[in-house]
């Protein structure tokens, strides 16, 4: 998601920030997962910019994606070139209004931007964990981020928010502590993963695991299969666009030259770009992390939590008002999904908000400078906080 | 009677009138939210709208409602029985494919409805089809034949049939005479099939 970051043209923003961690779940309280293992101690790279009132009635909780981090919006220097992944919405004035709310982002578990993950060491053995990590669930992420939001005294949160497999962890919170969340805001999201979105994952994995050097996972000390994880977010941006963005944005339109090279080159601008973001993500990223987080997002299914059965049933749990935002050109998450969970909202009576946004560039539309989006979120967020104060 | 200085149009002042303070209401096919905003602001009603129009929605939702962008004709289907005080279709009857069911929808998921529509009987009308022997175009009712999304032409009386055929009763009607945009106008009282712009309905199930 990172091509995208730039610095926001109207020059406001939260300025420099610092991550914090935040350290819970040492033995013999250790954290128990979803699977059934443990897990202590847990580290969670955090976030937070705003002030929290003193009602602590307006906290908002920003979800990332799977590549995403706990850097939000601002910058850690003076001199940092790039700004968080987020700046575009978040900060003084903006959709997400810092001078408002107190905005907290923590980076999800099983990641590898700080919080205790597959690449963090193992306490057991001093070493890197690697495929000893457990297989952690997006319920066992939110769980995390409770703890968190505990540790920061935040009773009630004002409002979630976060797209694609962020939007999983918001639609998770809302039915795992729902009387928790004044309202969220699923964006380019989805129930559950379809088995096109399980397939592009499954692909992505087996590049990963197809590189000699992930050598099961255990590479922390030496070569790493960057080729493989290259790969993997080759898949992976391509499923973020559309074929209506990448007619417009590549085309057929050739990479430097003039001719084909009748050889394996980059020829086409589409073959270059996506080489360029695959070896961008190896500097930043690590390939067990994306194993794992593409699993937890795989096995995500709603419809299987709290032995529900059916959508209409597991949102029966829910409390929050929502607003549901999909985007035209998504087909890793498409509008028929979103249009899935409003139903069952509606079934349950929820005060649920729906708007399906016209926008060409696929799945990546939610990261995008977008007007529309901005006044939506912005709308709804001062609306839940004005009815909050009734 | 003439009403002066007020927010919203003539027509949907009436409909305001017509909702008690604190009830639910849903709004369909609600346009920019203009209704729903009034009574959310002065009659503290608890709102939600459905409308079409991405842009329209985004609006709304900007504006604090509660919006859902949608077929306002597969959305209704998905409420519980009685979830709503008042269902508001506001001049848009003359669009609805299937006005039958739509008005059933209307009553199982609200206790009560409210219709408008513009009056096709409106001597305007007949005058112009008579006079010039085309079809007519009003402020009302501005589209040619081939352009229109008024797929219905629908009279007052047509409407008071159309109750007793379809099953439901009607509860209040009022017929006024206003320009679509006005925000002042008269309830007429006499002859309103030929002299109402418009008829606005308070509707309701029909007692077993």
């Amino acid at each position: 998601m990172s091509e995208y970051i730039e610095h926001d043209k109207t020059g406001l923003s939260v300025g420099v920030v610092d991550k914090k961690l935040f350290t819970f779940a040492q033995p013999p309280g250790e954290l128990t997962l979803e699977n059934g293992s443990t897990l202590g101690p847990v580290t969670l790279a955090y976030e937070t910019y705003g002030e929290l009132n003193p009602e602590k009635s307006n906290a908002v909780l920003i979800m990332h994606a799977l590549s995403g981090d706990s850097h939000v919006a601002g910058y850690y220097s003076n001199d940092e070139a790039k700004p968080g992944w987020w700046e575009i919405m978040v900060g003084p004035g903006k959709g997400i209004d810092t001078n408002k709310y107190f905005v907290v982002c923590s980076n999800i578990l099983g990641s590898c931007m700080g919080s205790t993950g597959p690449g963090s060491i193992n306490p057991k053995t001093g070493k890197a964990f690697g495929l000893d990590f457990p297989v952690v669930t997006i319920g066992d992420m939110v769980t995390a981020q409770k703890a968190l939001i505990n540790h920061l005294g935040i009773k009630r949160i004002l409002s979630l928010v976060g797209g694609s497999i962020g939007g999983l962890q918001v639609l998770e919170w809302c039915l795992r502590y729902p009387d928790m969340i004044v309202s969220a805001i699923p964006l380019a999201t989805t129930p559950k993963h379809s088995a096109l979105t399980i397939a592009f994952n499954e692909v992505a994995r087996q590049a990963i695991m197809a590189d000699p050097n992930w050598h099961k996972g255990d590479y922390y000390n030496g070569a790493k299969p960057d080729l493989g994880l290259a790969v993997a977010r080759m898949i992976g941006h391509i499923t973020y666009l559309s074929d209506e963005s990448m007619r417009h944005k590549f085309g057929r339109r050739l990479q430097d030259r003039s001719d084909f090279s009748f050889n394996f080159d980059a020829d086409f601008q589409v073959e270059s770009y996506l080489r360029y973001q695959g070896s961008k993500f190896v500097e930043r990223f690590d390939a067990n992390s994306f194993l794992y987080i593409t699993k937890a997002a795989d096995y995500f299914d709603l419809t299987r939590q709290y032995d529900s059965g059916s959508l209409v049933k597991a949102f029966s749990r829910a409390m929050a008002k929502f607003l549901v935002v999909s985007f035209t050109s998504d087909w890793l998450y498409p509008t028929y999904q979103s249009k899935a969970m409003v139903k069952a909202m509606k079934k349950n009576g929820l005060d649920v908000s729906f708007c399906e946004i016209e926008a060409d560039w696929g799945h990546d539309a939610f990261l995008l400078p977008n007007k529309r989006l901005t006044d939506l979120v912005k709308g709804f967020l001062e609306r839940v906080y004005d009815e909050t104060k009734r | 009677m003439k009403q002066k200085d007020n927010e919203i149009r003539f027509d949907l002042q009436i409909i305001a009138s017509w909702i008690e303070p604190g009830s639910k209401v849903l709004g369909l096919g609600c346009g920019e939210g203009e209704l729903l905003h009034f009574l959310k602001k002065n009659k503290g009603v608890v709102c939600t709208g459905i409308e079409l129009n991405e842009d329209k929605v985004a609006k709304c939702i900007a504006k604090g409602l509660s919006v859902l962008q949608g077929d306002i004709n597969e959305e209704v289907l998905d409420y519980p029985d009685d979830a709503f005080d008042y269902v508001i279709l506001s001049q848009t009857l003359q669009q609805i494919y299937e006005p039958g069911e739509l008005i059933r929808s209307m009553l199982r998921i609200g206790k009560k409805g409210v219709v408008s529509f513009p009056n096709f009987s409106h001597w305007s009308i007949r005058l112009q089809l008579l006079a010039t022997g085309r079809a007519p175009i009003t402020k009302q009712l501005p589209y040619d034949w081939h352009d229109t999304p008024n797929i219905r032409v629908i009279a007052l009386k047509d409407f008071r049939r159309f109750s007793k055929e379809t099953g439901f009763s009607i509860l209040r009607e009022v017929a006024i005479n206003t320009d679509y945009h006005e925000k002042s106008g008269n309830i007429i009282k006499f002859f309103a099939n030929l002299r109402a712009t418009y008829g606005i309905f308070l509707i309701g199930k029909r007692k077993q």
